[in-house]
């Protein structure tokens, strides 16, 4: 029966509810994309790394991967100490650096990792097959695109390029044997990949054995934060991060995406009540006489309320699929803007929808929907009868 | 017959700006099982404010009423509410019927908050407004019905929980004169079957269907005439 009238209630005035429920809509729907943006990137990021299932990189000492062209000297025995190590499963190291190279539609300058191809983990093979030999690379889309080649053909390449002298140094012949997908990499940057020992011949750097990061596997049911401590002090001149870390360095470096999204997050929470809490209250002053009538025959306190209370939630309910899809649509679109963003990998979601952050942004707009309700509430639970009927006989 | 209103020194007060004025000053009578009294008097002179009171929506600045021996007038909300709603039928001059509901949910509403369970509850909703002579309109909404017709809604709603005290203020305040008579009749015939009944009123008519007529002017009983 109270369900009813609250139904009724709200069925009383279709448009006005209508639109009340399209304004909550709205507003849940950037909730939704707001709590997906303060934890989307970061999820994004930690299945990236945790994507070829690497729990741990080894970085020049103080950086971090690929955060300046510094690498660790003699990185052949670093690699070699740590696969004595029981618990270690794969040791996969690379070294950065550029290739440039001569195509026929002129030089073409492209990131290059240098790779031991039965161990990386850097790219996904699209075609062809990886590059075995010191002669052999794999090429990303972009780099065949601006180069014009294809699998089979073969380049000159170099470590370094003159343009003065419109000369390469470090030059070699590589013949492209696969077409390669690179997860780090963002998705108009043109990449390469060719063995370790080939890219450190063509810098000149074979003596030195440089790398850039070793990414490390651990076997099954090892504990990573012992292991990563343990690795730490095994090697203090590199710095050892989990991936853990490597997630907290992100956290730090995108606070003010979630301070941003909190911010955006909490306005759009507050509208969405003050909305629900108008409408409500409006409804209760235009049927104030009928709920002193209610009270006066013997309706109890706290049904008027459940009354109240179930329409405000009623709202919030029907405003939630609502919300839910345009947030959907809306973090899609946005998704597709901050995607093009420079630099950064192509397989990053800003707005990374997970059944977590819905459920949050739900419950949120749940609680915020049962608050709405308290004032109106309060001025029902709190109305005194003989006065309201007696103003409602006069009015 | 015995006592079922007792009414003591009952005295009222509102705010009025920084003043208070005084609606009820000191009203004492007694309102016996199975009568049927009408409270007339001119605007203002505290009829409503009294019938209230016995309602138990408002509570008197000072003096006591009792209702079947029980003390009514400092009860807390929940206790006030359930009393209202198993021992004491309203009927309002706006009848004040819910837009939303139909002629026999509007019945239904107080036996739904006493606890009367689907059929039991429509059954008797529909014996009701057989009674109130409404059968055949159960269905229809208040904005479809006369004021007649909502106002025997009304009634039947005031009675749904068999209560023994029936208060009625203006009845047929909103009624022109040939449903005015069929509403008195039916004051009668309630009565009859008795329900003792409290009606403010100034429709002559209706006072005049009572057996006692209580008089009152500025917050006092000035006369209080039984029907011989």
């Amino acid at each position: 029966m109270i369900l009813s009238l609250a139904s009724a209630s709200l069925l009383r005035h279709r448009t006005r509810t209508a639109l009340a429920i399209l304004g909550v809509g709205i507003s849940a729907a950037m909730l939704l994309d707001m709590v997906m943006l303060s934890s989307g990137m970061r999820e994004s990021f930690k299945g990236l790394l945790l994507e070829q299932g690497f729990q741990f990189r080894i970085a020049p000492k103080g950086t971090l991967p690929f955060d300046t062209e510094a690498t660790i000297r003699d990185g052949d025995s670093i690699v070699a100490l740590l696969r004595t190590r029981p618990e270690i499963d794969v040791v996969s190291p690379v070294l950065g650096g550029q290739l440039h190279m001569q195509a026929p539609r002129g030089t073409v300058a492209s990131s290059a990792l240098g790779i031991m191809p039965e161990f990386q983990g850097d790219y996904e093979l699209v075609s062809g097959r990886h590059p075995t030999a010191t002669s052999e690379m794999v090429a990303n889309d972009a780099l065949l695109l601006a180069t014009g080649l294809t699998i089979g053909d073969t380049l000159r390449a170099g470590a370094g390029y003159d343009p003065q002298l419109r000369a390469l140094s470090g030059e070699r012949t590589l013949r492209i044997v696969g077409r390669a997908r690179f997860i780090y990499m963002a998705a108009e940057q043109k990449g390469a990949a060719l063995p370790i020992a080939a890219l450190r011949d063509m810098q000149g750097r074979d003596a030195e054995k440089p790398v850039s990061i070793a990414m490390i596997r651990t076997k099954p049911g090892i504990d990573v934060a012992q292991e990563s401590a343990a690795l730490q002090a095994l090697l203090p001149h590199v710095t050892v991060i989990s991936t853990a870390e490597a997630l907290q360095q992100v956290d730090e470096r995108m606070s003010y995406f979630r301070q941003l999204a909190v911010i955006l997050g909490a306005v759009s929470l507050v509208v969405g009540f003050l909305l629900v809490t108008t409408l409500v209250t409006v409804s209760v002053n235009e049927r104030i006489g009928e709920i002193a009538v209610m009270r006066a025959i013997g309706v109890h306190r706290w049904r008027v309320i459940a009354q109240i209370v179930a329409e405000a939630a009623a709202m919030m309910l029907a405003a939630t699929p609502l919300g839910l899809a345009l947030g959907l649509v809306t973090a899609r679109y946005l998704n597709s803007i901050l995607a093009n963003f420079p630099g950064l990998p192509e397989r990053i979601d800003f707005f990374l929808f997970q059944p977590r952050a819905a459920w949050t942004a739900l419950g949120m707009l749940a609680v915020s929907g049962v608050l709405a309700a308290v004032y109106p509430s309060w001025r029902c639970a709190s109305l005194p009868i003989a006065t309201t009927l007696r103003q409602e006989a006069v009015g | 017959m015995s006592v079922l209103v007792e009414v003591r020194d009952l005295v009222r007060h509102y705010p009025m700006g920084e003043a208070r004025v005084a609606a009820l000053k000191g009203v004492s009578f007694d309102v016996e099982d199975g009568e049927y009294v009408a409270i007339v008097g001119p605007s203002g002179c505290g009829k409503s404010t009294l019938l209230n009171l016995i309602g138990v929506i408002d509570r008197p600045t000072a003096g006591t009423v009792s209702i079947g021996g029980e003390r009514v007038d400092r009860l807390p909300d929940a206790r006030a509410t359930e009393f209202r709603l198993r021992r004491i039928g309203f009927v309002f001059q706006r009848f004040y019927l819910m837009q939303a509901l139909t002629a026999r949910e509007n019945i239904e509403l107080p036996l739904s908050e006493a606890g009367v369970k689907g059929a039991e509850r429509r059954d008797r909703a529909r014996a009701l407004l057989e009674y109130v002579g409404l059968g055949p309109r159960e269905s229809h909404r208040p904005s479809q019905l006369s004021g007649g017709e909502q106002q025997r809604v009304a009634i039947a709603r005031a009675l749904a929980n068999a209560p023994r005290l029936l208060l009625a203020d203006e009845p047929t305040g909103e009624l022109d004169a040939r449903t005015g008579a069929e509403m008195i009749a039916l004051f009668e015939r309630l009565n009859a079957d008795g329900t003792t009944i409290v009606v403010v009123t100034h429709d002559e008519d209706l006072a005049a269907a009572a057996r006692r007529v209580i008089h009152m002017r500025d917050g006092s009983i000035i006369n209080d005439e039984r029907a011989r």
